[in-house]
């Protein structure tokens, strides 16, 4: 019956809900009133989510058991080859079309 | 997390969390005293910000691990400890303008050296905390300014409260381990080590003390040419043992946290049983 | 004093004592997510304690603090409801939810009245204390779902019965029997109410300890 209720909650109107916390109470009705109070007594927030925690389902593993970088920023790097492909252009008449 | 830290961390935000909830005790009997309507609103908003602090730290310490009952049980037993400034007693009108005035400015100094804490939600909190106390402070210099602009007995109120404030205050930030040395910036907990911290307040209120034309109960007390402040060594040993529940108001505090839990202990059990 | 300024010193009265009953469990109410939460309600109820002698002030030719300390103890018009210390916490909700559903219905009339300021009043309080009652209901369901919290629940509500009678008028009262009755689904006892126009011993103690600060300097010293 007593459960712990994440909070979120949202500065003003168009800005992004983000976890502020949480509070334990006996119910969900409790929990309004909590968070209400916890998180709002001051005008500080525009809205608030409340969710309990068993509902939250969080992700937290992940697989990574390949070489992913071809998909990856850092698995570029272009240094070696931009220096040749340059030293090969300075060899040539520097005029577009040839 | 490497288990010598969550073990450091978690007696950490313990310590924190028990000393938000002791916190409340020298300063509830106000609330009745308050000598207007606005300053008993602000007193309680006050005090409720520090209640909201305890839970929200408790709940840190509990999903490190460590239930809120298990914290009760270990403060009511002694087994834990909490900050020296709430092991004294408070005496008059005076006390509460001194301890929301300099206990809370030395308490932020501290709590915005934890803002950049390596435990993500350990510094969320503390940023809303340090958020909720910028009205503490000011709420506490006004309360100070009322009094020293008013009868003599108003103005011997502040410095009455202010001659027996000062040892605890210097204490407050604990005894100057240099910052290499200490644990709690070594993980990252915190930022700046005791005395630093220490440096800070004196450098910020001993000038704000002064300009009211109040004293402080120090003749040593003064800033060198270099900006540093000297001032007498406070005994170390006296804040081991205050702060282990020595202190004049320890027992007193503890026993009625003791009594108070014990008369509610029926509601958790009415309140977590399903229904009839 | 005009009738007006009697109505609303009772008003304010009653919401000021109670505040600070209320606020006395900041710090040691039962879990800490409760501790905010009912010091906020504590809070608002001396916030309009504080709107209701601001308007009583004006009326009396003094200020709202002069109003709320430094009457001599005879001149408080509170509910003995409102005044007995009963630090224990079924007998606080008992007294929270019978107070609120009294107060609702002295506000319901207070809102029709012809006298604006005192209609708008009303309506303000009413709209604030929407979560009093939130509160008050949410706890009297839990509380009654158990047998420990009933049987506590009970014998509070049956203890302080005749002092929430008191907080009413004659011409008002069948409303909070019925209301409490229709909650409850029992009958509430027949008895007498404990009316207003005179003080439990607590308040005596009370007011001593709320003026000790005050009187401690000249009247018109700033604090």
């Amino acid at each position: 019956m007593t459960a712990v209720y994440e909070v979120f909650r949202r500065e003003r109107a168009g800005s992004a809900m983000q976890h502020a916390g949480s509070i334990v109470a006996p119910d969900e009705r409790f929990a309004e009133i909590y968070a209400r109070e916890q998180y709002g007594r001051r005008g500080e927030s525009d809205a608030l989510w409340l969710v309990p925690r068993e509902a939250v389902n969080e992700i937290g593993e992940f697989v990574d058991e390949f070489d992913l970088k071809y998909r990856r920023v850092d698995g570029y790097s272009i240094k070696e080859r931009l220096k040749e492909a340059r030293e090969r252009a300075g060899a040539a008449p520097a005029q577009p079309g040839g | 997390m490497p288990d010598e830290y969550r073990k450091r961390l978690t007696k950490f935000v313990e310590m924190h969390a028990n000393s938000e909830l002791m916190g409340v005790l020298p300063e509830r009997d106000w609330i009745l005293r308050a000598p207007t309507l606005q300053r008993k609103l602000a007193l309680t908003a006050k005090i409720q910000d520090e209640v909201g602090h305890a839970q929200l730290l408790y709940r840190v310490v509990e999903d490190l691990g460590k239930p809120r009952e298990a914290c009760l049980d270990d403060l009511i037993a002694g087994r834990s400890k909490f900050h020296n400034v709430f092991h004294y007693p408070t005496r008059t009108w005076g006390d509460v303008g001194v301890i929301a005035w300099l206990v809370d400015a030395a308490a932020i100094i501290s709590q915005k050296a934890l803002l950049k804490c390596s435990y993500a939600p350990y510094a969320r909190i503390m940023r809303k905390i340090c958020w909720e106390e910028s009205f503490h402070i000011l709420h506490g210099r006004d309360v100070i300014l009322t009094l020293v602009t008013g009868t003599d007995g108003q103005r011997e109120l502040v410095q009455e409260a202010l001659d027996r404030w000062w040892e605890p205050l210097m204490m407050f930030h604990g005894n100057p381990i240099p910052a290499d040395e200490d644990p709690m910036v070594q993980w990252r907990i915190k930022s700046q080590g005791n005395e630093e911290a220490r440096q800070q307040f004196l450098e910020g209120y001993v000038s704000q003390v002064w300009e009211l034309g109040l004293t402080l109960p120090d003749p040593k007390l003064r800033r060198a040419d270099d900006g540093t402040w000297e001032y007498t060594e406070p005994d170390w040993d006296k804040l081991t043992a205050v702060v282990s529940g020595h202190g004049p108001a320890s027992a007193e505090r503890i026993a009625f946290r003791r009594l108070s839990r014990a008369e509610v202990e029926w509601v958790s059990r009415a309140v977590l049983a399903e229904a009839a | 004093m005009n009738e007006r300024a009697q109505l609303l010193l009772s008003l304010a009265d009653d919401e000021l004592i109670l505040g600070w009953r209320n606020s006395e469990w900041t710090g040691i109410a039962p879990f800490l997510e409760e501790d905010v939460a009912f010091s906020s309600i504590a809070q608002n109820e001396i916030g309009h304690a504080r709107a209701l002698y601001e308007l009583a002030a004006r009326e009396l030719g003094t200020d709202a603090d002069a109003l709320a300390f430094d009457r001599p103890l005879e001149e408080y018009r509170s509910a003995p409801l409102v005044e007995l210390r009963r630090l224990e916490w079924a007998r606080t909700i008992a007294r929270h939810w019978l107070y609120e559903t009294a107060d609702a219905i002295r506000l319901d009339a207070l809102k029709e009245s012809d006298d604006e300021e005192l209609a708008g009043i009303a309506a303000k309080i009413d709209r604030e204390e929407v979560y009093h009652r939130i509160h008050a209901e949410m706890w009297i369901d839990r509380l009654l779902g158990t047998d420990e919290g009933r049987g506590r629940l009970d014998e509070a509500l049956d203890e302080l019965w005749p002092y929430a009678l008191g907080v009413l008028d004659d011409a008002l009262r069948p409303e909070l029997v019925r209301r409490v009755e229709a909650k409850l689904g029992r009958a509430m006892q027949e008895v007498a109410p404990i009316a207003r126009g005179r003080h439990e011993a607590e308040l005596a103690e009370l007011h001593e300890e709320m003026t000790m600060v005050r009187r401690s300097a000249p009247a018109g010293a700033r604090w």
